[in-house]
């Protein structure tokens, strides 16, 4: 009996759901996650040996690393949440999906988005922002498509026949709405070409936008809507009511507004303002209280019903991602503890904590989800839980694999970068060495990867056995009244609509007035410099532009960070500590967030031009046991000069003073320059022709990062 | 560095706007009830149609 339903008066309605919209992103979901995952395998064996780069300039990992991160983000949980959103946000309003129409754009537009990532990634179109790294035209594309998204999410609950929204949809509009700001902001650029464009800010405060996305990414794209998923799926599978409705109220209202200032603990020790820091520390802390808080309140659920954990694969895996979330969201405060950080940052253990939360989160809790949506989707039952069972456990071994040997070779690194003797020098000066000692650990990692990629070609092969076993069906039919506003629902319908316009025209004008914002007084605020300016911090020189064009290109800042902490084994180590003066004409910023490879802040003249000329065709040349891939293409492909002039526009048009003579004049001056290497480098051997080829403006770059400061008498 | 001060008034508004939602759920009843909720959400399936023909097949 439907005791709700027959105390209620009003219109009853009959309805059906949008499954079909469903398994396309199922589908979409395992095609992308299989991608993603065999992407990370191979750039995880590419660094345990350099020989799986393949020589090639596509397949190299500068280029595909971010395709992988891509994927797994934007492709495999995007899909994962949109399949899981349209299920639950259905059935939890009585209501069908607003518009079938806008739902097929929203799926075939994120396809596409998703292919053109693939389609420029690897060919070194990037912005080198990480996880931010497509470009103008695709981020516009994103855009337009998370609004066909919010349209579509919200309509329907302007639509809905149940009054009240439960907590999952709470974590998706936060979602929605958090992810549309991030990405605008962030993503603000000037275009040079349909393939390249320059970051509005520069230096210190590109990083610290860069970040703030970079962590609300994490928070608003791989937390939140799984959030959302798992009130939905872990009650739904146990059948139980969620364990405390009251604790997901007080969860989500602190995890959202907490989590979007957490971002600068990315930049500790940076030259970004110490109260900047204390702030993204102190808020990172405090985030582990509502992390929990979910986590337990999820788990708990499972209470009565522990036996259904053993047999459900739903259920089961569900339950295991609820454990890596507690124990990532643990993880991820404690790294964010100033003198913790300091040892943590910019080692493996990052990537190791970041695949805690990927891999045993949002892969283990889609796998739940998806075993729960395939049979019901398809009529049937899943194919084999047996063959569940054995994806649950390689998954597991994977997983540990992956976390504990980036613990090792994380703390073994730190260790070894931080080594001083009792005379007051390093004991391991050579970074190689480093290298060296953990590249076992890359082994095991890259084995762990693999058991990972294996668990999930299982999974497709189960849900692909589950789907061939069923059929899709007719749509059911389904009847719920109509939400009651008395006189206003009475076949009224342009009333109806009218009702509806004001929350869409909400959603539509904050999207608008945060775009105008940002344009209109981002600029505006930037032109006033709160840096004390440096005098000598020059811009870049014409050649050194397309030399950094090409460092951004081949994704160095993936590798090699390009900031030094004031840290006494790290001025040692590099040399003077950074300032942030030094970066005001670092559009975008390149301090990375990982030393695989050693700092580059202070490389500028720390070895002659023919050392990187040796270095760039093979690294192994000069430095025995690296595991940098050979760039070998910088050797023949011809330098675009072309291209100079309207990038110096660009430049100047973000603040950085060049004149019009160092426009008019940038292709003769880059010229110039190029000869200078080019005689110093035929001097020492090499062939005359290397004067027009990429190697030129790269050797040029580099022999400038740092130079100005680190090079002069000046004291901060 | 400056663009703290147009970050720290963004998340200020993002704050403001979802306690401003939590403010306008409260009043809007979403909070009355704290055990339903929990409960209702189980039974989605419960209004299904089974008889397509005369659309009054109510379980």
């Amino acid at each position: 009996m439907n005791a709700h339903a027959s105390t209620r008066t009003g219109k009853l309605e009959y309805f059906s759901y949008d499954d079909q919209i469903v398994r396309l992103f199922v589908i979409a979901t395992v095609i992308w996650g299989a991608v993603a995952l065999l992407l990370g395998v191979t750039i995880a064996f590419q660094l345990a040996d350099w020989h799986v780069n393949l020589g090639l300039q596509w397949t190299t990992f500068g280029r595909l690393r971010p395709l992988h991160t891509n994927a797994a983000i934007f492709a495999f949980c995007g899909n994962a949440i949109f399949a899981g959103i349209y299920y639950s946000h259905q059935r939890l309003l009585k209501a069908r999906l607003f518009n079938d129409t806008l739902s097929k754009i929203h799926f075939w537009g994120w396809q596409l988005i998703i292919v053109s990532a693939a389609l420029t990634l690897p060919f070194g179109i990037t912005t080198g922002k990480e996880y931010a790294e497509l470009e103008w035209p695709i981020d516009i594309a994103i855009t337009v498509i998370w609004v066909v998204f919010a349209v579509n999410f919200f309509g329907t609950i302007i639509r809905r026949r149940e009054r009240h929204i439960y907590v999952a949809i709470w974590f998706y509009i936060a979602t929605i709405i958090t992810v549309a700001v991030l990405h605008i902001i962030n993503s603000l650029e000037i275009p040079v070409s349909i393939g390249k464009s320059y970051s509005l800010y520069a230096g210190v405060q590109d990083a610290l936008v860069q970040w703030w996305y970079g962590h609300n990414a994490v928070a608003f794209f791989l937390t939140t809507p799984f959030l959302g998923l798992m009130y939905y799926f872990v009650p739904k599978a146990a059948n139980r009511p969620v364990y405390s409705y009251r604790l997901s109220i007080i969860h989500f209202w602190s995890l959202v507004f907490i989590y979007i200032w957490a971002g600068p603990h990315h930049l500790l020790y940076t030259t970004l303002p110490e109260w900047a820091q204390t702030l993204g520390m102190v808020f990172s802390v405090a985030l582990w209280a509502p992390s929990w808080g979910g986590m337990i309140n999820g788990l708990l659920t499972l209470r009565g019903v522990w036996d259904k954990v053993r047999t459900d694969p739903v259920l089961k895996f569900m339950a295991l991602a609820l454990t890596f979330y507690g124990m990532s969201t643990f993880e991820g405060p404690l790294l964010s503890i100033k003198s913790v950080n300091s040892i943590a940052h910019f080692t493996d253990w990052i990537p190791g904590h970041v695949h805690a939360g990927t891999i045993g989160w949002n892969y283990l809790l889609t796998a739940g989800v998806l075993y729960f949506l395939v049979p019901r989707l398809w009529n049937t039952q899943i194919y084999s839980k047996a063959l569940a069972t054995v994806q649950f456990w390689t998954a597991t071994i994977g997983i540990i694999l992956y976390i504990v040997s980036m613990w090792i070779a994380g703390i073994s690194q730190s260790l070894m970068w931080r080594a001083i003797d009792a005379s007051g020098k390093l004991v391991y000066p050579n970074f190689i060495e480093s290298v060296v000692k953990i590249v076992p650990m890359y082994w095991v990692r890259a084995i762990g990867g693999t058991f990972v990629l294996v668990s999930f070609i299982i999974m497709i092969y189960n849900l692909y056995k589950t789907a061939k076993s069923g059929n899709v069906g007719k749509e059911e039919v389904y009847e719920a009244y109509a939400l009651d506003e008395s006189s206003i629902e009475h076949g009224a319908q342009p009333h109806r609509k009218l009702e509806g316009w004001p929350m869409i025209f909400a959603v539509l004008s904050l999207i608008a007035i945060l775009v105008g914002t940002a344009i209109e007084i981002v600029p505006a605020v930037m032109s006033k410099q709160y840096i004390t300016k440096m005098d000598v911090v020059k811009p870049y020189t014409p050649l050194e532009i397309l030399g950094r064009d090409i460092y951004i290109r081949e994704g160095c800042y993936l590798c090699h960070s390009q900031t030094v902490r004031p840290m006494t084994h790290e001025v040692l180590r590099y040399g003077k500590a950074s300032e942030a003066a030094e970066f005001v004409y670092d559009h975008p910023f390149q301090w990375g967030s990982k030393r695989t490879g050693p700092d580059l802040a202070r490389v500028g003249g720390k070895y002659p031009h023919m050392w990187h000329y040796r270095h760039m065709w093979d690294p192994r040349e000069v430095t025995p046991g690296s595991i940098m891939p050979r760039y070998t293409w910088l050797f023949t492909q011809k330098i675009d000069y072309g291209s100079l002039p309207k990038k110096m526009q660009v430049m100047q048009t973000l603040g950085v003073p060049y004149s019009k003579e160092d426009i008019d004049s940038s292709v003769a001056n880059a010229q110039a320059q190029a000869e200078e290497i080019r005689t110093n480098l035929v001097e020492a051997g090499v062939p005359q022709e290397v004067i027009n080829k990429e190697i030129v403006p790269l050797i040029a770059y580099l022999q400038r990062i740092g130079v100005d400061y680190g090079k002069s008498e000046v004291t901060p | 560095m400056e663009i703290i001060v147009f970050l720290i008034p963004l998340a200020l508004i993002l704050g403001a706007f979802f306690v401003g939602c939590f403010i306008w759920m409260t009043k809007k009843g979403q909070y009355d009830d704290l055990e339903t909720p929990g409960h209702r959400m189980l039974l989605d399936e419960h209004n299904k149609v089974i008889n397509n023909n005369t659309h009054k097949g109510e379980l």
